[in-house]
């Protein structure tokens, strides 16, 4: 069974076809890319899952449940994690804040809003460990170099204790040695956690993901493992035009 | 900065102005009896705007709908001064509940306006209801209802007492709340309200507690206003005492706990003293805000904190 189901997903801007009736299936475990050129519809397909933004038809399951007309609060408290493409972290909060407000508001129990103090910085600590920002903690999260923020917000993903993780374009404006880190920190993220990801970069998605989903004109185009993506013809015509 | 530490220093700050009364004149223990009052109110709106970011022009409402919960019923029943007390916080929380109900659909300049209106309606339909209410003339609180435990609230000492305590009660349960995990979460709706959604929190519900929270505050300063000074009027809905607790806040430092009782202290004794110099006091008022503005626009405990003491909280 699939964790995350998403069944002829439809939403339109006026006459633009942002997401066109999407079929769509995160199976547990495994690392999803989602790839496409520009305009695809790739963030606003994300978006309808994490429940940002409403469908306008379809219907959405996660662990066979559905979500489609839940709010996004609701949808993080059963485990759908979003992490912003723009980050979107409280830059006027310490580091530690910017996760404690990620454990207090995720799945787990330690998100209540008593309870043990220690347990927390637990949390917190172990989510900053495993981005490699221990030791960062009491900074204030906006003086954070850009990578590191980047970071923070995967973080704050991560502290939520998501069953599912979407990244959306998650190594924007990363540097190269940078890279490298985070492909071995998604890789380390299963199969405790399923993670799709939007990502433009076809070496990190081509080695890290299991299966890939091409998105072309809010259509799905193609999809497969890597290899079979990268052989497909459709898509090396909607990416090279040839 | 330890926690202890933090709480050390508020409770020197609670110390200081309880050792005020001995130290000062008569006439101003009495005005800084009223500074703590409104020191109480201008707490509850700093909760309200300075940590959740919540921009309210109505909290007049609040303070009036306490002042009249509590002076109505000791006006025409002769209620006591704690029972009075007690209907001041409910008044002012259920109205927040109610108005924060509708006016939290809407945001930014929208929940300025919905919330200036808001007040400006309860202020008229206390003039219209004047029979009851005493209207724009208001009314002395009878004698009877003035006194607390056997002491008259009408004297300089167990007024002093009384209006230092309530003060007391508010800065520490504020400083507990916005040092807990829920004033965290407040943080976060001023901060970064859509981030918020996506971490779990539903923003209007928390907003809604918050409105509720801050109300109780204003609604305890008006009853406790009526109580101490045997005085209720329609006045007190006027839009001046929704700007006065704005203005206790930034000039005092909007998210510090201890900028409120600054603020209100601060402006109370420039209006005294501006008054004093010239029948233009209005005019120095103005210029010391916009001083403020250009030279220490968090306030000056805003200041203090950027500067100094990072962990002001």
């Amino acid at each position: 069974m699939s964790l995350l189901q998403a069944r002829g997903l439809v939403r339109h801007f006026g006459g633009l076809r942002a997401v066109d009736g999407v079929d769509f299936d995160l199976a547990p475990g495994e690392v999803h890319g989602l790839i496409g050129p520009n305009g695809a519809g790739k963030t606003t397909f994300v978006s309808l899952l994490s429940g940002r933004i409403p469908v306008q038809s379809g219907q959405i399951f996660l662990q066979g449940a559905e979500i489609t007309r839940q709010s996004a609060q609701a949808r993080v408290r059963q485990g759908l994690a979003y992490t912003f493409q723009i980050t979107s972290i409280f830059p006027g909060l310490s580091v530690f804040d910017n996760v404690a407000l990620a454990v207090q508001g995720g799945r787990d129990t330690v998100g209540a809003l008593r309870g043990d103090k220690a347990a927390l910085a637990r949390a917190v600590a172990a989510a900053l460990d495993k981005v490699g920002l221990g030791g960062h903690g009491g900074q204030m999260a906006g003086e954070l170099s850009y990578g590191h923020q980047r970071l923070l917000e995967v973080a704050m993903g991560l502290a939520l204790k998501p069953r599912v993780l979407i990244l959306d374009e998650p190594t924007q404006g990363l540097a190269a040695g940078e890279i490298a880190g985070f492909m071995a920190l998604v890789r380390g993220l299963v199969p405790e956690v399923a993670v799709l990801m939007i990502e433009h970069n076809m070496e990190v998605v081509m080695g890290v993901a299991d299966r890939i989903t091409v998105l072309n004109f809010g259509r799905v185009l193609a999809r497969g493992t890597p290899a079979e993506v990268r052989a497909d013809p459709a898509v090396q015509e909607a990416y090279l035009g040839a | 900065m330890s926690g202890r530490k933090i709480w050390a220093a508020h409770l020197a700050l609670l110390a200081v102005l309880f050792a005020l009364q001995y130290i000062l004149p008569p006439y101003h223990a009495t005005n800084l009896a009223r500074v703590m009052v409104l020191a109480l109110f201008a707490t509850g709106y700093n909760l309200a705007f300075g940590y959740t970011g919540l921009l309210s022009l109505g909290h007049a409402l609040f303070f009036a709908a306490g002042m009249f919960a509590a002076a109505l019923p000791a006006w025409h029943y002769g209620l006591g001064a704690g029972p009075a007390l007690l209907l001041a916080v409910l008044g002012g929380a259920g109205m927040a509940l109610v108005t924060g109900l509708l006016a939290l659909r809407t945001a930014g300049v929208s929940f300025m306006i919905v919330t200036l209106m808001f007040a400006k309606a309860f202020h008229l339909i206390l003039i219209y209801f004047n029979q009851w209410t005493g209207g724009d003339q208001g009314f002395a609180l009878p004698a009877a209802s003035r006194e607390l435990a056997g002491q008259a609230l009408s004297q300089d000492g167990p007024r002093f007492l009384v209006a230092w305590t309530l003060f007391s009660v508010g800065l520490l349960v504020c400083l507990a709340l916005v040092r807990s995990r829920f004033g965290r979460v407040m943080v976060a709706m001023r901060e970064n309200e859509d981030r918020s959604r996506l971490l779990g929190y539903n923003p209007y519900r928390v907003k809604l507690l918050v409105l509720v929270i801050s109300g109780a505050y204003a609604g305890l300063a008006g009853g406790a206003w009526a109580i101490l000074f045997g005085y209720a009027g329609a006045g007190f809905a006027e839009i001046q005492y929704s700007i006065l607790p704005m203005l206790y806040v930034l000039l005092g430092g909007a998210g510090v706990v201890a900028g409120p009782i600054l603020g209100a202290a601060a402006m109370f004794w420039l209006v005294e003293l501006a008054a004093e110099l010239t029948s233009a006091w209005l005019f120095l008022v103005g210029a010391a805000l916009v001083v403020l503005v250009l030279f220490a626009p968090k306030g000056v405990l805003g200041w203090v904190r950027a500067r100094f003491w990072r962990d002001l909280p």
